[in-house]
């Protein structure tokens, strides 16, 4: 009797087989490597390592394939979702995703993932949205605030020469291929988990065939904001959200089987 | 098979289906679309994967997904799409994996016109897209040669792992010629160690054109240029006609080099020692034949449908070591019979100065005569 303590143990936390033990080049504070772990973790409760496949993008995002645990293409600047469209429909019966930052898909590769979801592509594609070009720096995106000052608008967004912020989701949900599109943030654990069960979704989407999905997550970026990494997660919270509502804007019909 | 009349946008899609296509990635642009609208019912009937892709530049990042599959992929386009194509081109280039690209040649630059032209030469065979890279470059001129070189190309580009260009021009995509077409082979079964189709298995892998650490690229150009010189020592093709005894010789590829043939036969019947050079491969480069020739001809007239871009290369090879000439018709203009034998007699009565520019004489005529100097 003196083992029952020791039968009893049993690990209820570590790093998921889809993540690799690799350490991130993300900064403190960035919550891209929580985004990384949502999709890992819901990669092994499905188990489907073996058939999934990724495809990563060009941003920060770029070195997504170090963090994976499973076969990993890198796609040309916006161009993810078409080389994840030759993926899915070369290999049909495996899961494909996309992981895409906001300049990536929302500026350069507007045109890829509209017609993705247009064409009811079965992918889902993880769009960090953290309204900044991460990786060259903190230039303006277009999902940069009105007023927000970036290095490329150091008097602030002037919506009169720079346009206004793109809500892809609302707009991705507008067409009739997308089955699953959806905003979540990832700056509180409440929020994270509600992302976490998001990501489940848009998998769970693409196994029943139902289409484009896609989760959106508010994410931050405290070195080009500027903020520290606790400041940057009210940042989300006081400037983002307010913009970028969290919501469901496409859920189809069929997911209202999927219980989580 | 017995011979069928076939249009040749039509018998390269059929040429690539029997070759074991898995996957074809398209958008319409003249004079190239028959072969997207034919794949879009063949490929589905047989369970193989079609898309009209939104633009060419995803129809091009389709293909490269499909190829990093280690499944066979290939795209079709015209001079203005194949611009597009250049960033996933380069790509495809740096992640070293094998496709298959059939360019319909137009005449251009910008929007140009949807005429047969040869204007692409440099911006396939020198690239076009950024970075050191190598495309092996096919230049088919009839139909039956545009059906075995495609059905051939997967292969070649599987061997070494690189991009295979078919380059002809709209003349060859839309004229109808009796070819035969190949038996169908069963699509591959097995897949290369690293194709990236699901880790099932087996260790999870990687496929990226990236490399940040620049002795790490400096690495990759290096092995591409190595697997380069394979292509370079292994698959170099020509053509040559009436070149036994011939004195001079006229070098030309696809409809042009068609045109130059004819013109050689009726200068050989006048008595013209001449002989036609078919380079096949534009790349590699047919250098050694030329650079022998060369050494024992007595004059050499290059002819192509674009402002002399192979004339360059023939150039670099012969070493400018006898006298040259140009004939050339850019902008979407099939050169006449006529013309070129004109332009043999020309070289054989009036030999160009060794060493004098090919092209700034043959503009200078060309000018006086289409009245724009």
């Amino acid at each position: 009797m003196e083992n029952t303590i020791t039968q009893k143990e049993s690990i209820v936390y570590q790093r998921p087989a889809s993540f690799r033990p690799a350490p991130t080049h993300y900064c403190p504070g960035c919550t891209h490597g929580i985004a990384h772990r949502l999709i890992a973790e819901v990669v092994d409760e499905m188990g489907i390592r073996e058939k999934t496949i990724g495809v990563a993008s060009v941003g920060c995002s770029v070195f997504t394939y170090r963090y994976f645990n499973f076969d990993f293409t890198q796609a040309p600047h916006g161009r993810a979702p078409a080389m994840a469209t030759g993926i899915k429909r070369t290999l049909p019966d495996k899961i494909v995703i996309t992981y895409q930052g906001d300049g990536d898909l929302a500026s350069i590769g507007m045109g890829e993932i509209a017609a993705a979801a247009a064409r009811g592509e079965n992918i889902s594609v993880f769009f960090l949205n953290n309204a900044i070009y991460g990786m060259t720096g903190g230039q303006m995106a277009p999902t940069t605030l009105p007023g927000q000052k970036t290095s490329s608008s150091p008097s602030g967004r002037d919506v009169e020469t720079a346009g206004y912020p793109v809500r892809t989701s609302e707009m991705l949900a507008t067409l009739d291929g997308a089955g699953y599109v959806v905003r979540r943030s990832l700056h509180s654990p409440k929020e994270i988990h509600r992302t976490k069960k998001a990501i489940r979704m848009a998998f769970e989407t693409q196994l029943r065939g139902l289409g484009f999905s896609m989760v959106e997550m508010l994410s931050s970026c405290p070195t080009n904001w500027g903020e520290t990494p606790n400041d940057a997660m009210s940042w989300i919270e006081d400037n983002m959200m307010p913009y970028y509502p969290i919501g469901d804007f496409k859920v189809h019909p069929a997911l209202a089987e999927v219980k989580i | 098979m017995a011979k069928e009349l076939l249009k040749g946008n039509i018998a390269f899609a059929e040429a690539a289906v029997r070759a074991g296509v898995d996957a074809y990635f398209g958008y319409p642009i003249t004079p190239q679309t028959e072969a997207l609208e034919y794949l879009s019912w063949r490929m589905p009937n047989l369970d193989r994967a079609f898309v009209q892709a939104e633009s060419e530049l995803g129809a091009i990042n389709m293909v490269y997904g499909a190829a990093c599959t280690g499944r066979r992929a290939m795209t079709s386009s015209s001079s203005p799409g194949v611009s597009l194509m250049m960033e996933g081109l380069s790509y495809i280039a740096g992640t070293e994996v094998p496709m298959v690209l059939v360019d319909v040649m137009r005449g251009g630059p910008g929007l140009g016109n949807i005429a047969p032209a040869q204007s692409d030469y440099n911006h396939i065979v020198h690239g076009g897209g950024h970075g050191d890279y190598y495309p092996i470059v096919l230049a088919p001129a009839n139909i039956q040669e545009t059906i075995d070189l495609t059905y051939e190309a997967f292969e070649l580009a599987e061997k070494y792992r690189s991009i295979v260009v078919i380059l002809i021009d709209g003349s060859i995509g839309q004229m109808m010629e009796p070819a035969e077409l190949p038996p169908m082979k069963s699509r591959k079964k097995q897949f290369p160690e690293w194709a990236t189709d699901g880790c099932e298995g087996r260790p999870a892998r990687f496929l990226s054109s990236i490399a940040l650490d620049p002795p790490i690229q400096e690495i990759t150009n290096l092995r591409i240029l190595k697997r380069w010189n394979e292509v370079r020592a292994n698959e170099v093709r020509y053509k040559t006609y009436f070149m036994e005894d011939a004195r001079y010789a006229v070098v030309g590829f696809g409809t042009a080099g068609r045109v130059s043939l004819s013109a050689v036969r009726a200068a050989r019947a006048e008595g013209i020692p001449v002989g036609l050079v078919r380079p096949v491969s534009l790349h590699p480069f047919p250098e050694q034949v030329l650079g022998d020739l060369s050494k024992k001809l007595d004059g050499m007239l290059v002819v192509e449908m674009n402002n002399g871009q192979m004339l360059d290369d023939v150039r670099v090879h012969t070493k400018d070591r006898l006298p040259i000439s140009f004939l050339g018709r850019p902008g979407g203009v099939i050169p006449m019979e006529e013309e070129v034998r004109e332009a043999i007699k020309r070289l054989v009565a009036n030999p160009p100065p060794i060493g004098s520019d090919p092209r700034d004489r043959w503009f200078a005529e060309i000018c006086r005569e289409k009245g724009v100097c």
